[in-house]
């Protein structure tokens, strides 16, 4: 289990990060905690011919939280770190819930959060809940820099929205509108350590007992974490009845278009979208309510 | 190119010169001969290579050894470092039953310490949680659970580094 060759830069500067990228061109690759990174490098699914390791910039690694301006994730903050992050629990808990059900211990300790999106699973833990809450990226490139709503980011199994050379510098997620609440909820089949078989993120807002906002994401059972559209419509406008959440679980369960693969079939994976999505659906009211 | 790095291992500076592509754990088992550190699944789901980087477990087979330079490292072999007398944990992983083929018990350990570092009086369901990056194919885990419990125990009654 040796890794493939490479050349290695532990650059202290996104400029200088930039330039080493463009130096190496084709076969440089960024690193940054290097879970998925170095998996793939040891099954051969990657050999990049240059690694930059972007840990070792300063700052980078930067969690912030301004009540209007909302929380800033920097590109190698820590999952550890996310989970923990006493601003994010007290005002994203699913933030920290999806971060601290990411893996296991020994994942999250080297793990950014950043990667977990760049890597662009369909299954990735950390994304539904951001993309429920608005989230955007912020996207550092030789051209400067550019901000992308997170829902434009995925491009498929592996693919993101990142041109070579371009790092995603940071995660920004707006502050929680009052009367909302978000939640996080998965299955996977390792207890909650394995890559998720599905995972919702919702995000619901009240005003008095009506749902007058709502967004709901699945992941893993489309090429990309995918937003319930028909599944919203069902509770926008309605009192969020036992009932009225059942109904949208079965509509979550039509919409979603789950495959067979090695961690869950597509008919198992159906019924837990409706699960979850119920799940998910009920946690976001109380917490709007509660709000 | 070789890359010149220091690390502080269980105390101890090491300077050596390593290829890029090398992972803390090949440096530490193959060129400092530490192989108490195992390889399970390189992959990072079997915890087997677990150790500790400034304080933090991490995978060592997923950690480039250019990564952690200048860092401080702990491994099995540092948890009882006289060679004479075992580590509580040690002790009760030996008096519990925790250890049977032995494979999993050092990356066992080293979560073990992690825990009982940053909390001295876990509950069952936080030890459970805390060594759910590791698999065992031999005890059915009660056995490793009880030894971390009874750990944390003995760690309070004659409290060392």
């Amino acid at each position: 289990m040796t890794l493939p060759k490479f050349e290695y830069f532990a650059p202290e500067s996104l400029d200088e990060a930039k330039r080493l990228f463009l130096d190496k061109g084709e076969g440089a690759h960024f690193l940054a905690g290097g879970t998925d990174l170095l998996v793939k490098m040891n099954h051969g699914l990657l050999k990049p011919a240059a690694v930059i390791a972007l840990k070792h910039i300063k700052g980078l690694e930067d969690i912030t939280f301004d009540p209007r301006k909302g929380l800033k994730i920097g590109a190698t903050a820590l999952l550890a770190n996310v989970a923990a992050h006493p601003d994010i629990l007290e005002h994203y808990p699913a933030v920290a819930a999806a971060a601290r059900e990411t893996a296991n211990v020994q994942i999250r300790n080297m793990g950014t959060l950043a990667g977990n999106l760049c890597n662009a699973a369909p299954s990735a833990d950390n994304a539904p809940t951001l993309l429920a809450m608005n989230a955007e990226v912020v996207i550092n490139g030789a051209k400067g820099e550019r901000r992308l709503p997170l829902d434009q980011f995925f491009k498929g199994p592996g693919a993101n929205a990142l041109h070579a050379g371009e790092i995603l510098r940071a995660i920004l997620v707006p502050a929680p509108d009052s009367g909302s609440g978000i939640s996080y909820q998965h299955i996977s089949s390792r207890g909650k350590v394995d890559i998720s078989a599905v995972c919702v993120g919702s995000m619901v807002r009240m005003e008095k007992d009506l749902c007058r906002g709502v967004r709901i994401f699945l992941g893993a059972v489309a090429p990309v974490p995918m937003r319930a559209v028909k599944t919203e419509a069902t509770v926008l406008g309605q009192q969020l009845t036992g009932e009225v959440i059942k109904k949208a679980g079965i509509a979550a369960m039509e919409e979603s278009q789950p495959i067979t693969d090695v961690r869950s079939s597509a008919d198992y994976r159906k019924k837990m979208v409706a699960v979850l999505t119920r799940r998910a659906l009920t946690e976001a009211r109380d917490r709007a309510l509660k709000s | 190119m070789k890359h010149l790095v220091e690390l502080r291992i269980n105390g101890d500076m090491y300077s050596l010169a390593v290829d890029p592509w090398r992972t803390l754990n090949e440096v530490l088992r193959d060129d400092l001969n530490l192989t108490g550190t195992k390889l399970g699944c390189g992959s990072g789901d079997c915890g087997a290579c677990t150790v500790l980087v400034d304080g933090r477990s991490v995978s060592s087979c997923l950690t480039l050894s250019l990564e952690v330079q200048g860092k401080d490292i702990q491994t099995v072999e540092g948890l009882a470092p006289s060679g004479d007398e075992l580590h509580p944990i040690q002790e009760a992983f030996v008096e519990k039953g925790a250890i049977q083929c032995g494979f999993c018990t050092s990356g066992m350990e080293m979560s073990a310490a992690y825990i009982l570092n940053q909390n001295s009086s876990p509950t069952q369901q936080e030890i459970k949680e805390g060594l759910s990056g590791h698999l065992c194919r031999c005890t059915g885990y009660i056995q490793i659970v009880d030894a971390v419990s009874e750990a944390a125990q003995k760690m309070k009654q004659s409290p060392r580094g």
